[in-house]
C-alpha cells in the first residue's frame, strides 16, 4: 500500500498575496499585504489611484485571492506596491477572475429596472423551454 | 361696527348702525378656531411624469401594469392600459397607490384634453321612495353597461398608443403581464 504525502494548496496569508477588503471604509476595494503584524492583522496598501491608504487590517475584514505578487519585498512602500503592483498586472489578473467577473452580474442585475426584469424572466424561460426540447430529443 | 349718523334735536349724533342684542349669554361660549392653514397643490414625485409605466397597487386592477397618461390634480392620475393590451380602462388612480417605473412611452398622438374629473363623473340617479325600492327588491338587478362614448374614447386612445408600444419589442406583453413580489425580492431594494 502506497500512501501519497501533498502539500497543502491553501492560499497563505503572505507579503504580496492580493486581498479583497470586506468590510469597513474600503470593503469592495483591493489591496496588496504588505506585511504581517501578528496572527490576526496585517498592513496593507494598494496604488494611491485606488484611493485606499496603508493601514493595518483585521484578517476577518477580508478575504485572500489567489493573486499572489511574489515578487513584493516585505515592507515595502507605496511607491514599490504601485510598481509591482502594474508589472504584475494586478487589476487585470482580478478583472478576469471569475469571482470578479460574477461581482460584476451581480451588481448588474441589481441595477435592472422592471422592463429589464421581465426581459431577462421572458430570455431565461427561452433557454429553459430549449434546453429542455433538446434533453428530450437526446 | 360702524356708526351711522341719526338727527337728533336739531344736529344729528352717531349710534351704531345695528343695535346690540338685549340678552348676552349666561354661559360663555367658545368660539371657533380660525384656521390660519391654506390648502396646498399636491405636488407629485418627480418620477411621476406622463408616459411613464405604472404598477397600480390597490384597487380592482392591482398588479397591473399600465401607462400613466395625465396629472387630474389633487394627486389624481389618469391611466390607460391600455385596454386591448391588459384590460384595464381609462381609470383615475391616487398617486399614493402606484409604483412608477423608469419605462417610458411616446404620448406624441394621444390626446387627452377632454379628460377631466367631470368626464369621470357618475351619473345621479333618481331617488326611488322606500315602497318603490321594496316592490323592485325581487327583480334582478341589471348591470350598467359601458357607455358607447366611453368605448369610442377608449379605442381613440388605444389607437394612439398600441401605435408606439408597438415599436419596443416585448413592451406589449410587458405591459399585458401582472407584477408581483416572489421570494427574495425586496422591493425598496429595487430599481424601477
Amino acid at each position: 500500500m502506497s500512501t501519497e504525502v501533498q502539500t497543502s494548496n491553501w492560499r497563505l496569508v503572505q507579503i504580496g498575496r492580493i486581498v479583497r477588503i470586506e468590510e469597513g471604509p474600503y470593503a469592495g476595494k483591493l489591496a496588496i499585504i504588505v506585511e504581517v503584524i501578528d496572527h490576526k492583522r496585517v498592513l496593507v496598501d494598494a496604488p494611491s489611484c485606488t484611493g485606499l491608504v496603508r493601514h493595518s487590517i483585521p484578517l476577518a475584514h477580508l478575504i485572500l485571492t489567489p493573486i499572489v505578487c511574489k515578487s513584493l519585498p516585505r515592507g515595502a512602500r507605496n511607491g514599490k506596491v504601485t510598481k509591482v503592483w502594474e508589472k504584475e498586472e494586478v487589476d487585470n489578473q482580478w478583472n478576469k477572475s471569475a469571482w470578479a467577473q460574477k461581482l460584476v452580474a451581480k451588481e448588474r442585475r441589481r441595477q435592472l429596472t422592471d422592463f429589464e426584469r421581465f426581459r431577462v424572466m421572458v430570455l431565461r424561460k427561452q433557454r429553459r423551454f430549449d434546453v429542455r426540447k433538446a434533453a428530450a430529443k437526446a | 361696527m360702524s356708526n351711522k349718523s341719526v338727527p337728533f334735536g336739531s344736529g344729528t349724533r352717531e349710534v351704531p348702525a345695528q343695535k346690540a342684542s338685549k340678552w348676552y349669554p349666561a354661559e360663555d361660549e367658545s368660539l371657533p378656531k380660525k384656521v390660519r392653514k391654506t390648502p396646498r397643490p399636491t405636488t407629485l414625485r418627480p418620477s411621476l411624469q406622463p408616459g411613464a409605466i405604472l404598477i397600480v397597487l390597490a384597487g380592482r386592477f392591482r398588479g397591473k401594469r399600465v401607462v400613466y397618461l395625465k396629472n387630474l390634480g389633487n394627486g389624481v392620475l389618469l391611466v390607460t392600459g391600455p385596454f386591448r393590451i391588459n384590460g384595464v380602462p381609462l381609470r383615475r388612480v391616487n398617486a399614493r397607490f402606484v409604483i412608477a417605473t423608469s419605462t417610458k412611452v411616446d404620448l406624441a398622438g394621444v390626446d387627452t384634453d377632454k379628460f377631466d374629473e367631470k368626464y369621470f363623473a357618475r351619473e345621479k340617479e333618481s331617488k326611488k321612495s322606500n315602497e318603490e325600492k321594496f316592490y323592485e327588491g325581487g327583480k334582478k338587478v341589471k348591470g350598467k353597461s359601458t357607455p358607447e362614448a366611453r368605448k369610442e374614447d377608449q379605442k381613440a386612445v388605444d389607437a394612439a398608443l398600441i401605435k408606439t408600444i408597438k415599436q419596443t419589442p416585448q413592451l406589449s406583453s410587458y405591459l399585458a403581464s401582472n407584477f408581483a413580489l416572489s421570494k427574495g425580492d425586496r422591493p425598496h431594494l429595487m430599481q424601477w
